[in-house]
């Protein structure tokens, strides 16, 4: 690797630590932010010249801290800044201090500011990977197919409402920390399906999953007991396997058909280790359930191996744990596997009303109509999933079912 | 006599790697791999899962079963490699051949192995 890329990769890793660490010296994201700016381009200066430092998130808190200290000097002179920790003389005492474990709750801050609940779920990706992962502007408005402008609005109307939230400086107890926890668990996972509920095989939107990944770990590294960040990450890196079978030529391949040699081996192994941790501590939560539900997916050599009747099990305790008509949707896939169509059409007729303009109530109802030769009624059924298709991919998919209905 | 080189880096820094350049970097050892292979002198080679996959047993009266690794440190145990060395000097040379190839930062450590089994084929 060249010296640039171990920096640019350094950086990255430890930007979390040490924005998190700015932000509560600072109180304040912007300051936070163009501090560790600075002590960035003082490291692509220093460490070619010095070595890269023993611990790359202190050595830039350190001189972060100094040029943002200068900085407010110039600004107003004499400011006196909050001081919860004494400015330590060297960056050995830094290191020594951070290692007081309070880096965890710094981070956690960190992420919990970016993903307050009062933001909308919109500005809380975006903010999370500007601040937390440190995605351009232009990187995540790329993602998110939206102009670079509007990204940038975007992110400064999320930053308002953030300073005007005031989220608490002090540690938080358990309980507290714990909320911290779920909400951001929360985030990561709507960053990974905001790339996951991809059209197609785009490198921007894909690199939102990997972002997602990234951060569950970062976080399961600080918390490493908590069942439903390891049921979480696992759930990720399950599903994340697929996506190398998951398109063929833009066009979608469903689970049944893909090429299962095509699924990341790494991934799986990973997201496994990971579930089987979670479960040891007998507490289920959702991410936990869809994991295992994930696993039976990728456990299965092939497609007619895949055990429905557990995967039917499992939906029913997420539909307990965490009750919506999308969740049951989902069973009925299943029940239609273990019962047949006519049971799983019984569980999602009363289900009309409310998923009436979701796509994929649509599809699965014409689907299994289909199956049952109610065939007019399939039509119709499809007609109204076309009409809702969210991406060309969507639509062409269920033209396929409207062209076999014709050739029938 | 045998040696292990144990490879310790910052995971956060080589989870972070696109599957390209993880893919590049391992090429780039398994070239040194099959050089110390083909001069018989490679053992077992073995890369870890992240340490969020790890499990600690505190050994005692009764065992107490903990989520993570044994040790919170700011690099990882990432993986070993078992080498036969004529020497010390020898161990530091075939690390250096790794470090090289494998260009990211991080640390090799180096234990002569007292007692080794190679036991039977797994996995």
């Amino acid at each position: 690797m060249t010296d640039l890329a171990w920096i640019d990769a350094a950086l990255a890793a430890a930007r979390p630590r040490a924005v998190g660490a700015l932000v509560r010296y600072f109180r304040d994201l912007d300051a936070a932010e163009e501090a560790f700016q600075n002590a960035s381009l003082k490291a692509l200066e220093a460490w070619p010249r010095n070595g890269p430092p023993r611990d790359p998130a202190a050595w830039l808190i350190f001189v972060a801290r100094n040029a943002g200290i200068d900085a407010a000097r110039r600004a107003r002179k004499q400011t006196e800044l909050p001081t919860d920790a004494a400015a330590p003389g060297d960056p050995g005492e830094l290191v020594e201090h951070l290692d007081a474990a309070d880096y965890r709750d710094d981070i956690l801050r960190l992420l919990f500011i970016c993903c307050h609940p009062e933001l909308p779920p919109s500005q809380q990706i975006a903010v999370a990977l500007r601040i937390v992962s440190g995605l351009s502007v232009k990187q995540i408005a790329r993602a998110f197919l939206i102009s670079e402008v509007a990204m940038e609005q975007r992110i400064t109307r999320a930053k308002a409402r953030i300073a005007a939230a005031n989220v608490p400086f002090e540690s938080p107890g358990p309980v507290e920390r714990a909320e911290r926890i779920a909400v951001v668990a929360a985030t990561i996972y709507l960053v990974f399906n905001e790339g996951y509920s991809t059209s197609s095989e785009q490198v921007a939107r894909a690199e939102l999953c990997n972002e997602a990944i990234r951060l569950a770990r970062l976080l399961l590294r600080m918390f490493a007991d908590v069942p439903e960040l390891l049921g979480l990450t696992a759930l990720m890196l399950l599903n994340h396997a697929r996506t190398p079978a998951r398109f063929d030529d833009g066009a979608i391949v469903l689970l049944e058909a893909q090429d299962r040699a095509r699924w990341d081996r790494d991934l799986i192994g990973e997201g496994l280790a990971l579930l089987d941790k979670a479960m040891r501590h007998r507490t289920p939560g959702p991410y936990q359930v869809q994991a295992a539900i994930a696993a039976l997916h990728a456990r299965a050599a092939r497609a007619e191996d895949t055990d429905w009747r557990q995967i039917d099990l499992l939906y029913a305790a997420l539909e307990r744990l965490q009750p919506s008509p999308v969740v049951t949707l989902n069973r009925a896939v299943a029940l239609a596997k273990v019962q047949g169509p006519d049971a799983a059409l019984a569980m999602i007729e009363p289900l009309a009303d409310a998923l009436d303009g979701y796509f994929h109530f649509h599809g699965l109802r014409g689907g299994l109509l289909e199956q049952l030769g109610r065939l007019a009624e399939a039509r119709t059924c499809f007609d109204r999933a076309i009409a809702l298709a969210r991406t060309p991919a969507e639509a062409a998919h269920i033209r396929q079912h409207l062209d076999a209905l014709h050739a029938r | 006599m045998l040696y292990a080189i144990f490879c310790y880096d910052d995971e956060a820094v080589t989870c972070g790697w696109s599957k390209d350049k993880d893919d590049e970097v391992m090429a780039n050892l398994g070239a040194v791999q099959a050089r110390l292979t083909a001069q018989g002198r490679l053992g077992p080679v073995a890369r870890l899962m992240p340490t969020t996959t790890a499990t600690t047993i505190r050994k005692g009266k009764e065992p107490v079963v903990m989520d993570g690794p044994f040790a919170e440190t700011k690099e990882q145990l990432l993986g070993f490699y078992v080498l036969e060395c004529e020497s010390l000097d020898d161990a530091i040379a075939a690390a250096n051949d790794l470090a090289r190839a494998s260009g990211s930062a991080g640390a090799f450590e180096l234990r002569p192995i007292q007692l080794f089994r190679p036991g039977g084929p797994v996995g």
